[in-house]
């Protein structure tokens, strides 16, 4: 094993599967609230959810059981190191889905872009903002005038007149 | 020979300029999608599908459908050249392509993977041609009860035949399951899991959970390997494309076996991505020096990628014939038929003649056209990952996010994509299979409303599934299918403990 210190994969392994069983069980609760077994037009629309989250729970637990036992000799799930490039892609990329409601999908888009740039590949401001904004104006040439599909729109078309 | 004088009227459809015309957008969009990582046939077509809303159902197939075909092309463009495969299946062409372009004989390697992967493809058309009518046409017997069954194999089918663990592809499958459950019940019109949210109701959209799945979760897992690419360089000519076809006849049995290999294994829902480990396997073993793979042979190429295509284009066969998919970018393809108000199954073959036979005829000339554009053209599509991975990798999240948007126009579809990139990211790190995730999410409803109907007829008695010989001996097989993992473990446990100290056999080849 290397002596990279990380998110060791055990700790992943039965969380995920905890994450299942926990689907499972409230799928269950659901199904128990809206009736499980026969009505009077057929199967209840509980039932099949029902069946579905005991299969779910039945397997997460057997996957639970395998994940504990060859927690010792388990790797990473991934460095530190690796995490920290994760999340320089995923953050942005959460900040940008949460702005979209407010500043529209183009304003976004240029920001994301031009962040990346700069950030991650290391490109100065001005060629990022350039680049930014041809994505984000290409995207709105071939969406709203070419294909004529409506995309989320904030201030700043509202502005231009869209 | 009705088949071919349809076949006939199909070539007439395709022929139409405009579908041409899309034919080639189709495959060079989807070359290019098979090329980028983050982008594959699966969310490229579930990106694109919302824009073909507008077009004859038979023009946006044909599109869809090269595009599915131009990402089966691109995948061995970035294994042979940058040892990346592009796509999952084309991880086996990585073992031998990339030793081949080091080697300095990419040319060989990209002409033998593209024409291997067209006679693969060619093979399985040609059975979809003669056979998708037979069983189409024996198909329309079924009752709410054989579907039930024929959904009950291939989901079993994905248990048994799958590489990971069994018992977590029980699990991915059963939370799409859940997923396709949330939401409005059809039958009864009662709401179900959506635990008092508003944004539940719709329930979830496949094509979203495909997006985010299968894009954003791919762009986090090439993230970690750092931000750059490295490859070899390559021109064809038609000098070595010529030579490396006059090379070819002599593999015609290592084709032929790699066909039939990647048709079975696309009609069951395995999929193209185990069609060519598998068919890698079998050439290794079969060759009298299989120490030699790996190395850069030839055969190590050809293998791979005449499975993957076969297979990548037999799991239309299902999809066409019964309404049951054989690989996620089947299942896209299927939810695009619903859209279009098309009703998959086999009645596809009575009533929407023209639509049938104008997609088989597509993939006939799509491939042609296919290998002509991928052959030309390798340099350039291969230019775009010497773009910086930050620009590109920016440019899909915006495409990927603009995609799940355009599913049903609502922004709460964004931030589940990135939801489902996550689960994915996880998942996919930990060896869940994500086909039949994606399935079960496809397919959830209508198995539920077989299995229901089914029960109605029997007033409750699931005897139903086991009235007749057909559903019983469907349902069989599945069982066996489903039991496959627990006798094959109790075997290797009987073998390990007979013989302690024999040679372990080769694993993941």
């Amino acid at each position: 094993m290397s002596a990279e210190r990380g998110l060791r994969m055990g700790v992943v392994e039965v969380g995920t599967a905890l994450a299942f069983a926990l689907a499972g069980a409230a799928a269950i609760g659901d199904s128990l609230r809206i009736g499980t077994g026969w009505g009077s037009d057929g199967p209840k629309s509980g039932t099949f959810p029902f069946w579905i989250g005991l299969i779910l729970i039945a397997a997460s637990t057997a996957t639970l059981v395998q994940a504990v036992r060859s927690r010792a000799e388990s790797g990473l799930f991934a460095s530190w190191a690796q995490l920290r490039l994760v999340a320089s892609v995923l953050v942005p990329t959460a900040v940008y889905v949460g702005a979209i409601p407010f500043t529209g999908i183009y304003v976004a888009s240029a920001a994301l872009v031009a962040w990346f740039m700069h950030r991650l590949g290391g490109f100065g401001w001005a060629r990022s903002a350039a680049a930014g904004l041809a994505v984000a104006v290409a995207c709105f040439l071939l969406f709203e005038i070419w294909f004529l599909v409506q995309l989320p729109k904030g201030p700043l078309e509202t502005w231009l007149g869209y | 020979m009705e088949e071919l004088g349809l076949l006939m009227q199909g070539f007439v459809v395709v022929m139409e300029p405009q579908n041409l015309l899309l034919m080639l957008v189709g495959i060079a969009l989807g070359v290019l999608i098979g090329v980028l990582p983050g982008l594959g046939g699966a969310n490229g077509i579930a990106i694109l599908l919302p824009l073909t809303f507008a077009m004859p159902p038979v023009s946006a197939i044909i599109m869809l459908s090269c595009i599915y075909w131009g990402a089966l092309f691109g995948g061995a463009i970035t294994s042979i050249l940058f040892n990346i495969p592009g796509e999952p299946w084309s991880v086996a062409t990585t073992f031998d392509g990339y030793p081949m372009a080091q080697q300095g004989k990419a040319a060989e390697a990209l002409t033998a993977a593209f024409t291997s992967s067209f006679v693969g493809a060619f093979v399985a058309i040609v059975m979809i041609t003669f056979i998708a009518p037979v069983i189409a046409g024996f198909a329309l017997r079924f009752g709410p009860p054989e579907f039930f069954a024929v959904m009950f194999l291939s989901f079993a089918s994905f248990v048994g035949m799958s590489k990971g663990p069994p018992m977590k592809t029980v699990c991915a499958m059963m939370l799409g399951f859940l997923l396709a459950a949330v939401g409005m019940d059809t039958v009864t019109g009662q709401l179900r899991m959506t635990f008092g949210s508003t944004e539940m109701i719709r329930g979830f959209d496949f094509l979203v959970a495909v997006i985010g799945l299968f894009g954003i979760s791919e762009i986090l897992c090439s993230i970690e390997d750092g931000l750059r690419f490295k490859g070899e360089r390559a021109r064809i000519d038609a000098r070595v494309v010529l030579k490396v076809w006059a090379s070819l006849p002599k593999h015609w049995w290592l084709a032929l076996r790699s066909s039939l290999i990647g048709c079975w294994m696309g009609i069951t829902p395995a999929g193209a991505t185990p069609a060519s480990f598998m068919s890698y396997g079998v050439a290794r073993r079969m060759a009298k020096d299989g120490a030699s793979f790996g190395k850069g042979r030839i055969e190590g190429v050809i293998a791979p990628e005449t499975a993957a295509h076969a297979a990548g284009t037999s799991a239309l066969l299902p999809m066409l014939t019964l309404g049951v998919p054989g690989s996620p970018t089947a299942a896209v393809l299927l939810g695009g038929l619903i859209m279009w108000g098309l009703q998959p199954g086999p009645m596809l073959f009575v009533e929407q003649k023209d639509f049938v036979w104008g997609l088989i005829a597509s993939m006939y000339l799509g491939n042609v056209v296919g290998l002509i554009v991928v052959l030309v053209a390798v340099p350039w599509f291969a230019a775009i990952l010497r773009v910086p991975f930050s620009i590109i990798a920016a440019i899909i999240l915006v495409v990927c996010a603009i995609g799940a948007f355009t599913v049903s126009n609502a922004e709460f579809d964004i931030t589940l994509m990135l939801i489902f990139g996550v689960i994915g990211y996880v998942l996919k790190k930990l060896d869940y299979p994500l086909a039949p995730l994606v399935l079960a999410l496809v397919l959830g409803d209508r198995t539920e409303e077989a299995f229901r109907q089914s029960l109605l007829i029997s007033q409750g008695s699931l005897g139903v599934f086991f009235s007749n010989w057909l559903v019983s001996s469907i349902m069989a097989l599945g069982f066996a299918l489903l039991l496959w993992p627990v006798v094959s473990w109790v075997l290797e446990r009987f073998n390990a403990h007979r013989s302690r100290t024999g040679p372990a056999l080769p694993r993941g080849a």
